[in-house]
């Protein structure tokens, strides 16, 4: 009986929001009720009002608004008994995580398609505002699991830039030569799990042994494999370990190898081209007014890396290719992300070459604190160690907006300091947050069949699609 | 839906005077940021919000082509003096938008204040349609209404929750652990 009745509350109350919200109508209240979703779900045909339609359809491109209503016109209708709404995920094994894809599906064929999501939650924005500037990196490093060492140079730029501190030369390498490790890990990673999900458990294997690799030096440098906080604010953690050249090499020399396999198991192998090309299509206008970024615009012509384009770090004085694809499908974002290992690898070994000497964090006393030994000799400097990882370092009032290219796209930070320790307000622009409204217009017209390969090619990070 | 929520902090420098001040706020047009508030090399451009729509709609033509970024920030409790521009009355709210000119490599940031008592934009979505999810978020989150969005809803937080988390006066770890559909308290 209580059940019944808590249903009939929510039902009550989810009618009278609508009433004040909007006027279109909804399928019976009970069939809200029944999921707890509520409008977050899709609903049949008849009750969608014709913007949101069209915007499930992968039509809301009204950039080019010729092409947007002969997508509309070209629409054969379909009435609502002869279509399915499905659910894929959130348990589905290639949504990477906990992705829910609902389709409304005409036999096999994807017509709209919705992404669900949230189930990740965990309210890192708020808790960054908890956090000061000196924890704040351990925050947002697991935002985007697969380049944590990503979120946090983005964050501690932004608060380098509030700040106005200058970065030493080698504290600037390192963050470099981590950042591109990571783009490698990150894209092998992906290569891994895009096998695994297109049908090829070997290609599983070998992406995450070669991932290893580097996870391996990582912790040999963070301490961690994940979550390294190795990025603060000032420059970085330590210092690059004795020996870490012969490592790096290593890795250098052995990723470029192991592509050429992965060449030879992924890039001509019929099976693979079959599922990945022509599926997927994604246009550079579509792209561009989905503010869709990272190998999705790159796969769709957009010659677009903020590297390149608006550089940070020294990405101006080391030499690469920004690669981009043709089509836009499916194996043109697979031919991108390889061949940016490719580049990443060739950005290694000349911030190998150009490694200088020096400190690894600002002598700013403001944000680092007193070396070790001063601790023990001075009575100031342990108070100042201990202001500092207590109260946190003062940040001057102000605003800005830094961004980086993460392997998954523009990664931005916008941040609001009110002077004290702790950050305002604290947003991250996670570009798989972003990167997901591309997917009804890929899956728009396609086989349901092929929604895993195209979930896959949009490579979400749910940790950084929740936040 | 805006929940009613018991203010426990107390109100800053931004009371809530009459709605004739921000009449006369909405007279105004715009104006670009004193270089102080400028902390890296964008043009940070202050808009009213009956300009706001047409402000970002120039820039679109201008050749803004992609919209990077938006968000919302409740200045409810900002200690520090708002140093906005003259002819800007600061507000409790305020949508920044992030536009990026891939032509020109620029970026330009718009800000929007949005006060307490009507927290509604139009939204950006006939101009960009990427920003569906990001005023989704804002909406969630932040609880500002965007006028013209195709389906405003909750997009993080689970549909039944009641307020929206990123607002200064929404207590941390004063509310219960909730899961959906769980027992209440007993």
């Amino acid at each position: 009986m209580s059940e019944l009745s808590a249903g009939s509350d929510m039902e009550s109350s989810l009618t009278e929001e609508f009433e004040e919200g909007s006027s279109r109508t909804l399928p019976e209240p009970s069939l809200i009720a029944e999921t707890s979703e509520g409008r977050q779900e899709m609903y049949p045909r008849t009750s969608t009002d014709e913007i949101e339609l069209r915007r499930q359809q992968g039509a809301v491109l009204r950039i080019p608004e010729a092409a947007a209503t002969a997508v509309n016109e070209g629409e054969v209708e379909v009435s609502d008994d002869e279509t399915m709404i499905i659910n894929m995920g959130p348990q589905h094994p290639s949504t990477h995580g906990v992705l829910r894809v609902m389709m409304e599906l005409d036999g096999e064929t994807v017509l709209r398609s919705k992404p669900v999501i949230g189930y990740l939650h965990t309210g890192m924005e708020k808790t960054g505002e908890e956090l000061s500037y000196v924890q704040g990196a351990t925050n947002v490093t697991r935002m985007d699991y697969l380049s944590p060492l990503n979120n946090e140079l983005v964050y501690s730029l932004a608060v380098e830039s509030l700040l106005g501190v200058e970065i030493p030369e080698r504290a600037t390498w390192i963050r470099m030569l981590m950042s591109e490790l990571n783009r490698i890990s990150s894209h092998i990673m992906w290569l891994a799990t895009n096998g695994m999900d297109l049908g090829s458990t070997s290609m599983m294997i070998y992406g995450f042994r070669e991932r290893e690799m580097i996870l391996a030096f990582f912790e040999k440098v963070t301490g961690l494999r994940m979550n390294h906080n190795y990025i603060r604010p000032g420059g970085v953690a330590a210092d690059l370990p004795d020996g870490w050249e012969e490592d790096v090499e290593l890795i250098c020399d052995t990723v470029p190898k192991r592509l050429e396999e992965y060449d030879e198991l992924l890039t001509g192998q019929p099976i693979f081209r079959e599922r990945t090309e022509g599926v997927g299509y994604l246009s550079a206008e579509e792209a561009l007014a989905l503010s869709a970024t990272g190998p999705i615009l790159r796969a769709s012509g957009v010659p677009w890396d903020l590297r390149r384009t608006m550089p940070y770090l020294y990405y101006d004085e080391v030499e690469f290719d920004v690669v981009i694809g043709t089509y836009g499908d499916c194996f043109d974002r697979y031919a991108v992300r390889i061949n940016e290992v490719r580049e990443s690898v060739r950005i290694i070994r000349q911030v190998l070459e150009k490694m200088p000497l020096g400190d690894y964090r600002t002598q700013d006393k403001k944000v680092t604190p007193p070396p070790r030994a001063r601790i023990d000799e001075s009575m100031e400097a342990l108070i100042h160690h201990f202001k500092i990882y207590t109260e946190g370092f003062r940040v001057p009032p102000g605003e800005t907006y830094v961004a980086i290219e993460s392997p998954r796209g523009e990664l931005g930070c916008y941040m609001v300091s009110d002077g004290t320790s702790k950050p305002y307000r604290m947003h991250i622009r996670g570009p798989s947050f972003v990167n997901l409204q591309s997917l009804p217009p890929m899956l728009r017209g396609g086989l349901v069949a092929d929604a895993v390969a195209v979930i896959s090619s949009v490579d979400p990070v749910m940790g950084e699609v929740d936040r | 839906m805006i929940a009613e929520q018991s203010k426990q902090v107390e109100q800053g420098a931004l009371g809530q005077d009459g709605r004739d001040d921000q009449d006369k706020a909405e007279v105004e047009g715009i104006a670009h940021a004193p270089s102080s508030t400028d902390t890296s090399a964008v043009e940070v451009v202050h808009v009213s919000r009956a300009k706001y729509l047409d402000v970002v709609a120039a820039s679109k033509s201008e050749g803004f082509e992609m919209c990077s970024d938006l968000c919302a920030v409740d200045y409810l409790t900002y200690p520090a003096p708002r140093n906005l521009p003259d002819g800007i009355r600061p507000e409790r709210f305020e949508v920044v938008v992030n536009l990026l000119s891939l032509s020109t490599a620029k970026r330009r940031r718009i800000r929007v204040q949005v006060p307490e008592e009507d927290p509604v934009v139009p939204s950006l979505f006939g101009l960009y349609p990427g920003v569906e999810a990001m005023e989704r978020e804002a909406y969630d989150l932040m609880g500002i209404s965007f006028d013209g969005h195709p389906d405003l809803t909750r997009i993080l937080m689970p549909e039944d929750w009641e307020g929206h988390p990123l607002r200064k006066d929404y207590g941390v770890g004063r509310v219960p652990v909730q899961f959906k559909e769980a027992p209440g308290p007993r």
